[in-house]
């Protein structure tokens, strides 16, 4: 099964690459899409490192692409859940606003703090957050 | 009082995240469900709103730098709505525990992301 179609992609490849490089887009939408609206994240951590693998993506170019991509999900997210009557509006103003301050804040200290001290300490917040969860 | 607790958690939660380049759901949704006492399916929901507004506020200053590609952006978001469909139905459709638990592995593999990158990874500040 598999070496047939193998073989019929390699006698006439009628996709074109640009058809392929917007499928495997589309995968990525739609990964980052399932996420979004199941968890309530933006994607990011699906789109980063698949744009980094299958698109050849720098670091920074695609943490920048997959912002602006997570605006157009979580936005599509946030419509789809307020239908259900789901989302606190003051709630998700209050901690989204003031939430700018801090990015450009830990943006700034970025190259100053020992990143990878702060990562470790993160990744142990997490592994909390999860045992509250669990339990 | 609650609403100051919000706040102060944006700005931590953005802080962090700006700086060990983690997105913003991760943080909010468990600040609003545990600290606050939300539903898990009304801090996710609620989580949704505050990362749009993180992420436009990112993708100007990202645009600025040149790191933005907008045609592909915009293909990852629009083809986004099947996905966001289903995740949004399921979502509503499966108990509070199956949310969490779901939440819970996502952070799990979040945290293991961030242990892998930061230990293979040159530090800048040492």
């Amino acid at each position: 099964m598999g070496s047939e179609f193998k073989r019929r992609k390699l006698v006439s490849p009628r996709v074109s690459d640009e058809t392929q490089r917007l499928l495997k887009l589309a995968v990525v939408g739609t990964a980052a899409g399932a996420f979004s609206g199941l968890f309530g994240v933006g994607g990011g951590t699906i789109i980063v490192p698949l744009l980094i693998l299958w698109f050849s993506y720098g670091e920074r170019e695609a943490t920048g692409t997959s912002l602006a991509a997570i605006v157009i999900v979580a936005a599509l997210a946030a419509a789809g859940q307020g239908t259900y009557g789901n989302v606190d509006v003051v709630n998700g103003l209050a901690i989204g606003i003031p939430a700018i301050g801090g990015v450009i804040a830990g943006t700034a200290l970025q190259q100053r703090v020992p990143q990878k001290a702060v990562s470790y300490l993160f990744a142990l917040l997490l592994v909390a957050v999860a045992v509250e969860l669990l339990i | 009082m609650d609403i100051l607790l919000v706040i102060l958690f944006g700005v931590a939660g953005g802080f962090v995240g700006g700086m060990v380049g983690v997105g913003g759901g991760i943080l909010f949704v468990p600040a609003l469900a545990i600290v606050l006492d939300e539903p898990q399916i009304e801090a996710e929901a609620t989580s949704l709103l505050a990362i749009v507004i993180v992420a436009i506020a990112g993708t100007i200053r990202q645009r600025r730098y040149g790191n933005v590609r907008m045609g592909d952006a915009f293909a990852i978001g629009l083809t986004s709505v099947a996905g966001v469909a289903l995740g949004v139905i399921v979502s509503n459709e499966v108990s509070q525990r199956t949310l969490e638990v779901g939440f819970a592995i996502l952070a799990l593999a979040i945290a293991a992301q961030l242990v892998h990158r930061a230990s293979t990874r040159p530090d800048p500040a040492g």
